[in-house]
């Protein structure tokens, strides 16, 4: 389903290789360091991620995937480093700052806001809201305008991710995949740039798996860059335009998809780490 | 629906309010005790206005009086000293006449003599002092039943040895050190079994004080109570331990397990510990009672010098004892099965269980050892002070104050958190009034959680 | 047995002046713990801090009672900055043990001798409310309700205090309705989604703190003015324990909770001491098995079982949601 698109043509000519420099990054990141009691869980010299492409991050388990996402993304402020986003310097930035410069995530568990509605869920993602302020959120006129303005968009989405229908439900009461979908479309609510997919497609049944990737695909095709950490490699192959690999906290390899599949150093990490467990088909494909 | 009605059950409540029962009088009313506290009969208490009389009352049985009022407005309330029984006066010279005594409409005011031994009468002339007298008991009564509230008593009687104000300064140090050292014994003691419960279920137990106080008392009453059978003090403490072994293993075993059986929130779980503390506490003051009391033994000592300190042969066999035991517990977690099977619970549940480990016996152990320890703890504090409802309350926050210094959920932390606490609590008499030393030890945990969360022996990462 | 006088002291127990403080106070605690998941063990302290930030103002200073009342505020907020700034970026578990200690230091230096010149020490300070009493329009006289009866004084001061109440129910109505409640709530659930989504988590619960520590002071000031008095030991830890029952039994988490949790509590309460003391003064119960003055503390042992077994059977009170509950993951 990967026709060649525009990220997968802007990255044709890039070699694969280990922080190879792309024709338009939007996140550059050097010397992201981060260790645990002496452990280097992550130690990344150089890696540019590309403006518009939907990029992997892959790599056996405990190779440092999802420390990288957390440290990229301030919620894990112990690592040291420089990364700019878009042109800014970001590194060291909380939380919630790198949202609002436009690179917004999700998790590994989904942290559906159990007992928020669902679309309580959504309008929490919109940024800039004056109701937000504790003395404003009083005088109801002051943000009614802007509520309603949220409110049809995060109907918009939930139309999108066929979530409608359970828009008045608890979040808690719905089903894993359906978490996964609705922190889709509440990270969009912040109108993010770029967005980091911690394992998007962990524990979704495959019909949900294959909507989930569309999705995914979609968004990127109207433009948001996307990076996401997945081990699994079938997953990688046909919707990534470009597949970085870490092993041990540091990129060993990177390039398109096919390269990679078939890249003696990542099959080493996937065979040394896990006794002969990735599929041989996706790696000679 | 549900909220129009509950604003219509307001809007009633503000159109038909009320507190005080309306159709009593005005009145002054007391209770008069002696300095033990035991009710003072047959007293004169006479309310004058303008130099007038207006009412009179006895004190009863029960050293009670009330003196009806005609009106609100201000009042002289004078106590006779010629009923006073001999021996005895007013804490303070002139103390009985409470001049100026302002009674609003419909109040009943509570006014409070208080009575010292002859001797220890205070002249108002070198310490100017307000009239004693308390306002109105509050009724929601938080405390009604105990002693706190009563106006010049201490939070907590020092009664290890203070050395003299003119001691040198070297010596007060060693001394308070010391003191320190034998209340950081007891703390850690009582908080080891707090800070395991902690680090293998996660649970923040609110009520562990009351199991501190558990040991004491049942210790009490197997060695000094007049139903009790008398034993010796060192067979109540083997007595009380068992005892408090058995409440903690069964508080796990009937409470803990079938809420964690249940998978109840961890933050409902603090809850209910504090309603199980609420609960336990105040069924031990029913049942012991308001007043406290001392073991029949080791009670009276003189104190042995120890070069620059000096400390009583019962308090220095307290702080040997404690640190024997502190040091059998590290042991016991360092070389024994069950030991490494807790310390492997603690690091990490799952794993544990899933590495074949009983999860549940494993906790009930730890129940089991904290119930033992505490009681053991609670008895050592019992012997050091004087046995009562709250002790374990008083102690708790002490506790807390421990296991976070020492690093939230490391037995060992716990221990050397505790010492710190004790110390600095004693230190502090050195320069600021002993009534304060509890509110320091606090203090000082707040310290902490501002500049070094993770603790004194904690590893430096992020904890939230 | 008199039924009428053992549910006419529960009455007046729920609409008296300490269950209004209490309501306001546990309305605070709601703030913290029902929308924004705080574990306050210290509401206690900002009752304190604002009983006698009017206590001292008048009593020791001589200033106008309503300039007491801007400093007992003032005193909340700072106080809850105090604490909020080191201990709301640890673990929650951190915040519950030092908001208890930091009640306990406070009550502790409020009743020492060296505090005594500004707080009385253990004798506290009286007479501090004569400005609101002098404002009382109502005529004098006793009014009557069924068979409970008002002094003119307690209809002016009940009507002022739970007429705080409603403005304070109202007001926190309209904060959790808004999007700012959007996000405490959310934190309640999840610190780390709210953080992704760009929400200051950490600026919120200091928020959050700070207004539940102002409600908690007016609590403690309704209280301590209708008594004309205010005492050090009235303001133990167990106070905080009172607010979490009350919170509990009306539902944590619903605006109206802590109110009907607070009536129904006060009501129960003091309708169960006239029902002891009644069943010992007609001798069903023999002074073998209980005297007069245990009655209190059996009364807080059952509070105690009471909120145990609410939180174990019941934990979304009679306001709450048993299906919004059980999703309670935390």
């Amino acid at each position: 389903m990967s026709d060649r698109n525009n990220a997968t043509a802007a990255l044709a000519d890039v070699a694969a290789e280990p922080g190879v420099a792309k024709p338009d990054p939007i996140l550059v990141a050097d010397n992201v360091q981060r260790s645990f009691g002496g452990l280097h869980a992550v130690d990344v010299d150089h890696l540019e991620m590309q403006r518009g492409a939907i990029t992997a991050l892959i790599g056996p388990n405990g190779a440092g995937k999802t420390t990288l996402f957390n440290v990229l993304t301030g919620f894990d402020r112990g690592g040291s480093g420089d990364w700019r986003f878009e042109g800014k310097k970001m590194s060291r930035l909380p939380a919630h700052r790198v949202a609002h410069r436009g690179m917004v995530r999700t998790f590994q568990l989904t942290k559906a806001l159990s007992r928020l509605t669902v679309l309580e869920n959504l309008q929490l993602g919109a940024t800039e809201q004056r109701g937000e302020e504790m003395f404003a959120s009083v005088v109801r006129p002051l943000w009614r305008r802007q509520e309603r303005e949220i409110i049809e968009r995060a109907d918009e989405l939930l139309a999108r991710f066929r979530l409608d229908h359970l828009r008045d439900e608890f979040a808690g009461t719905l089903s894993g995949g359906q978490r996964k979908l609705l922190e889709l479309a509440r990270a969009l609510m912040v109108r993010p740039r770029m967005l980091m997919l911690d394992e998007p497609m962990a524990g979704v049944n495959p019909a949900l798996t294959q909507s989930l990737l569309e999705h995914i695909t979609d968004l990127r095709d109207e433009g948001t860059t996307i990076c996401f950490v997945e081990h699994d490699m079938d997953m990688v192959m046909g919707t990534s335009d470009w597949v970085v690999c870490l092993a041990e906290g540091q990129v060993i390899a990177e390039g398109p998809p096919q390269a990679i599949g078939s890249n003696p150093a990542v099959i080493d990490a996937y065979l040394g780490k896990q006794h002969g467990a990735p599929p041989a088909e996706e790696l000679t494909s | 629906m549900r909220a129009l009605a509950v604003i219509a059950l307001i809007a009633l409540a503000v159109l038909a309010p009320g507190a005080a029962l309306a159709d009593e009088h005005e009145a002054v009313q007391g209770t008069i005790t002696d300095p033990d506290g035991e009710p003072l009969a047959d007293l004169t208490i006479t309310a004058n206005r303008d130099g007038a009389e207006v009412g009179s009352d006895t004190t009863d049985e029960e050293g009670e009086w009330e003196i009806e009022l005609p009106e609100p407005g201000s009042y002289d309330v004078e106590l006779d000293l010629d009923t006073l029984p001999e021996g005895l006066a007013p804490r303070e010279v002139g103390g009985e006449v409470l001049s100026g005594v302002e009674v609003d409409e419909g109040q009943q005011r509570t006014l409070i003599f208080q009575i010292v031994p002859e001797d220890e009468q205070e002249d108002p002339a070198t310490e100017p002092e307000e009239p004693a007298e308390e306002e109105e008991a509050p009724p929601e009564g938080a405390e009604t039943d105990s002693d706190t509230g009563v106006p010049g008593e201490t939070e907590t009687d020092l009664e290890t040895p203070v050395p003299p104000q003119h001691a040198p300064f070297h010596e007060r140090l060693a001394q308070v050190l010391l003191n320190g050292l034998q209340y950081g014994g007891i703390i850690a003691i009582a908080a080891v079994g707090l800070s395991l419960v902690f680090g293998t279920t996660r649970l923040i137990n609110f009520a562990h004080g009351e199991l501190v106080t558990f040991g004491a008392i049942v210790a009490f009453f197997v060695n000094a109570a007049a139903a009790g059978p008398g034993l010796h003090l060192i067979l109540a403490i083997v007595v009380a331990v068992i005892a408090g072994a058995l409440l903690g293993g069964g508080l796990d075993r009937g409470l803990w397990r079938p809420l964690r059986m249940r998978r109840t929130g961890r933050i409902n779980m603090f809850i209910i510990s504090i309603g199980l503390a609420l609960f336990l506490r105040h069924l031990l003051l029913v049942i012991y009672g308001s007043r406290p009391n001392s073991y029949a033994e080791y009670q009276i000592q003189s104190t042995i010098s120890l070069g620059w300190a000096e400390i009583t042969p019962r308090d220095l066999t307290i702080l040997v004892v404690s640190v024997i035991v502190l040091f059998a517990v590290a042991l016991m977690l360092q070389r024994t099965r069950i030991g490494t099977a807790i310390r492997a619970v603690s690091d990490n549940r799952d794993l544990a269980a899933s590495s074949g480990i009983n999860v549940n016996y494993v906790i009930l152990v730890v129940w089991m050892l904290a119930g033992g320890l505490s009681a053991f703890g609670g008895v050592m504090f019992g012997l050091t002070e004087v046995v009562s409802w709250d002790m374990g309350f008083k102690l708790l926050l002490l506790m807390f104050a421990g296991i976070i210094l020492g690093g939230l959920g490391s037995a060992y932390g716990a221990m050397v958190g505790s010492f710190v606490v004790g110390i600095v609590a004693h230190l502090s008499t050195l320069w600021f009034p002993p009534e304060l030393w509890n509110a320091w030890a606090l203090l000082v945990l707040i310290v902490v959680l501002i500049v070094r969360p993770q603790g004194i022996l904690g590893r430096k990462e992020r904890v939230g | 047995m008199d039924y009428s006088s053992i549910l006419t002291s529960g009455v007046y127990g729920a609409l008296g002046p300490v269950a209004i403080g209490y309501v306001l106070a546990a309305i605070g605690l709601n703030i913290h713990f029902g929308y924004t998941g705080l574990l306050n063990f210290g509401q206690v302290a900002f009752m304190l801090v604002g009983a006698y930030g009017v206590a001292i103002s008048v009593s020791t200073f001589g200033l106008s009672m309503w300039v007491g009342v801007l400093v007992g505020i003032l005193a909340a907020a700072v106080l809850a900055l105090i604490l909020g700034i080191p201990a709301l970026r640890l673990r929650s578990d951190y915040l519950a043990i030092s908001t208890i200690a930091a009640g306990e230091v406070l009550r502790l230096f409020y009743r020492s001798s060296v505090a005594e010149p500004l707080t009385g020490g253990v004798y506290g300070l009286q007479r501090f409310g004569d400005e609101l009493l002098d404002l009382n329009p109502v005529p004098p006289g006793i009014y009557e309700v069924g068979p409970l009866a008002f002094t003119a004084r307690d209809v002016w001061l009940m009507s002022v205090g739970w007429g705080l109440v409603a403005l304070v129910v109202i007001v926190v109505y309209l904060l959790i309705h808004s999007p700012w409640g959007r996000v405490i709530r959310a934190i309640r659930e999840d610190e780390e989604a709210a953080r992704s989504l760009g929400k200051n988590v950490y600026a919120y619960k200091l928020q959050s703190l700070v207004l539940g520590g102002v409600i908690g002071a007016l609590g403690g000031m309704v209280f301590t003015i209708h008594q004309q008095s205010a005492h050090p030991d009235g303001f133990d830890p167990v106070v905080t324990f009172f607010l979490y029952t009350m919170l509990v039994l009306g539902g944590a988490g619903r605006v109206l909770g802590p109110v009907l949790g607070g009536l129904l509590f006060w009501f129960l309460m003091l309708s169960f001491d006239a029902f002891l003391r009644e069943l010992m003064a007609t001798g069903y119960i023999p002074p073998e098995i209980l005297v007069p003055s245990d009655v209190g503390a059996l009364r807080l042992a059952l509070v105690g079982l009471g909120l145990l077994l609410l939180m174990a059977f019941r934990p979304q009170g009679i306001l709450g949601n048993r299906r919004e509950m059980v999703l309670d993951v935390r």
